[in-house]
């Protein structure tokens, strides 16, 4: 197949890499979602924040694990911000109002980004020796693509086994399905809620540090893109189930990887509207996702 | 008094848009075209309005519509001298073309129709909140192709030398259209239906409503008047891909949000109040003289200010300033 489409081993391990992060930001929304039926459009700007944050870290010459760690720091203060200030005032109201008020306060955080940072943009680069190639047995992969797959392997490893294993997840795969009787039977929302808002939040730096190596300017619209491929591909998955829709984070990210390397230069430019209309597509065939399991029923009251 | 009430609900809106009008039309040359680009905005937010206030599906990709009108209308009306200059790759029968202003507006309308039952027959068969993001993959294929693809347009250049027609006359009669559309689609009874599956999905379809129908024939007729604001757009700015992408999105999202998504009363006012404010902080980035005054805006303080906006009145009145409630007059004390 590698041959067939004339794809070198380099565009497949950037195809999976890339896979591997929008699959994390597709659980980052997942999560969220799954807890409070909340889409959060404004979670691309925490991974422009978090890149920011590494940028100036580079900027100011800190050691590379501190500015990670103030990537970290950055981010899931916004994250926190964000919960009590936005989030937990529309608790309970419509899913469209929802997605619009995060949608205002994306606009609202790039627009701030762009006041006090410019539109020249900043680089980041105490991560950048990442991108140099390694060499496997003859054949050179950019380092960066293999600690991106790796990373998010180890992440979904670890939440996997924090939902299936933790009463914290237990709670959380309780209120995901059924919010008001996972209340009622003593689990705590705020915790819960709280616990969903930083689980996403960190994986909001991993991906903006995993990110900057790749793409080391960092502009106000930093990963702005990435969040729509990223929407498009959970509803791709299914947004009804959090693994579904990260496989469906997952297929759009290595498929545009894929794209990526495979167009010939002449047709690169219309990369988007390949994958997006690819999209569109299976959503003809599939109006639940590809991996939802049944079509789903009527939410009742 | 029912008649009247029902009369009030057209002509409320109406009467604030040539009230804006007027105010435009004594304005200052300089200041007029804030004015013309409010009433612009005007008949884009009410586009969106017929779509998302009658079903309570959102969509972030109705400026797709107003983008492929603008290209349509703008492709059309430059004149056949000009078109090699501006856009020489352009396919030979659009090249050989040209049309008039009323023409190029109708052809509008189509192209937005024609674009939103395309994209509308695979995503409105998604759930509400599913097809609301799923329209961002509308506005990035539509954004992507006029970007790249020199045979329909001028690509990545500005849209010079289509003939400037939206004056303040043609975008208040632009506006004062898409008002009227709204309303006798609003009054009719497919308007009636769309609302009824967006108060209640289970219950409308239980008593036969196909809800993919009635999203359907809302997203094209809306996708229609998008296309149309679209093209009275393109005839007073020349305007580049970036124009109708995602900070109009955004800001037209907001008037509606703010003013009341649910009304096509919220929509006009949303609309014009919104653009009153983003005007004002247009004007003052550039430096303004209030009352001896100056007061000058660091760039990109507009959006700011719009995006605290609209997120404080999601959070404190989600139904918008108006309560997303068509005009009423005060009742009388009892």
């Amino acid at each position: 197949m590698v041959a067939i489409l004339n794809i070198d081993w380099q565009t497949l391990a950037d195809a999976l890499a890339l896979g591997g992060i929008y699959a994390l930001m597709a659980v980052g929304i997942g999560l969220v979602f799954g807890v409070l039926r909340l889409v959060n459009f404004a979670y691309g700007q925490l991974i422009m924040a978090g890149a920011y944050a590494l940028a100036f870290g580079s900027e100011w010459n800190l050691p590379v694990w501190v500015s990670i760690l103030f990537c970290f720091g950055v981010v899931l203060v916004l994250s926190v911000a964000m919960d009590r200030l936005v989030f937990r005032p529309l608790r309970g109201h419509a899913p469209a109002v929802m997605l619009v008020a995060t949608f205002a306060v994306a606009y609202l955080m790039q627009s701030v980004a762009l006041l006090w940072f410019g539109s020249l943009g900043t680089i980041a680069t105490s991560l950048a020796p990442l991108n140099r190639p390694w060499d496997i047995g003859g054949v050179e992969i950019r380092k960066i693509a293999i600690v991106s797959v790796l990373v998010a392997a180890a992440c979904l490893v670890l939440l996997r086994l924090l939902l299936d294993r933790t009463s914290v997840g237990l709670h959380m795969r309780a209120a995901s399905m059924d919010f008001l009787t996972a209340r009622m039977i003593g689990v705590r929302a705020n915790r819960v809620i709280g616990g969903a808002v930083l689980i996403s939040g960190g994986l909001a730096a991993v991906v903006a540090v995993m990110m900057t190596v790749q793409t080391p300017l960092v502009t106000p619209d930093f990963a702005l893109r990435d969040t729509i491929v990223v929407l498009a591909g959970v509803v791709l998955g299914g947004m009804n189930r959090p693994v579904s829709a990260t496989l469906g984070g997952f297929t759009i990210g290595f498929a545009s990887g894929l794209l990526g390397g495979a167009l010939p230069t002449g047709q690169s430019q219309y990369l988007d509207s390949f994958l997006f209309v690819a999209v569109i597509l299976v959503l003809l065939v599939r109006p639940d996702g590809i991996f939802a399991r049944s079509r789903g029923g009527i939410e009742r009251v | 008094m029912r008649r009247l009430s029902t009369w009030l609900e057209l002509a409320a809106p109406a009467a604030l848009v040539v009230l804006a009008a007027l105010l435009g039309t004594s304005a200052s040359q300089s200041n007029q075209t804030y004015f013309i680009d409010t009433l612009v905005k005007v008949a884009i937010v009410v586009a969106l309005y017929v779509f998302i206030g009658n079903s309570g599906v959102l969509s972030f990709g109705h400026i797709s519509f107003v983008a492929l009108g603008a290209w349509t209308a703008g492709v059309l009306s430059v004149p056949v001298a000009e078109k090699s200059a501006i856009m020489p790759n352009l396919a030979h029968f659009l090249h050989a073309t040209a049309v008039g202003n009323v023409p190029s507006l109708a052809l509008a309308a189509a192209a937005g129709a024609v674009c939103a039952l395309v994209f509308g027959l695979p995503l409105m068969r998604l759930s509400g909140l599913a097809a609301g993001i799923a329209t961002f993959a509308m506005l990035e294929i539509v954004h992507n192709l006029l970007r790249y693809y020199e045979k329909i347009g001028p690509g990545l250049n500005t849209f010079s030398s289509v003939p400037q027609t939206t004056g303040i006359g043609q975008a208040t009669i632009g506006a004062l259209i898409a008002v009227a559309v709204a309303f006798a689609y609003q009054r009719s009874r497919y308007g009636r239906t769309l609302r009824a599956t967006r108060e209640d999905p289970a219950a409308a379809s239980a008593t036969g409503i196909s809800i993919y129908t009635q999203r359907l024939i809302a997203f094209v007729l809306s996708g229609a008047l998008a296309g149309f604001a679209g093209g009275l757009y393109v005839h007073f700015l020349p305007l580049n891909t970036e124009v109708v992408y995602l900070d109009l999105t955004f800001i037209t999202l907001a008037m509606l949000v703010v003013g009341g998504a649910t009304s096509l009363w919220g929509a006009v006012v949303g609309a014009l109040s919104v653009s009153a404010l983003d005007s004002f902080l247009a004007a003052a980035e550039n430096g303004v003289t209030i009352a001896g005054h100056t007061l000058d805006l660091p760039a990109g303080t507009r959006l700011v200010v719009v995006g605290v906006l609209m997120a404080v009145v999601l959070i404190v009145r989600p139904t918008g300033i108006t309560g997303g409630r068509e005009f009423h007059l005060p009742r009388r004390g009892r």
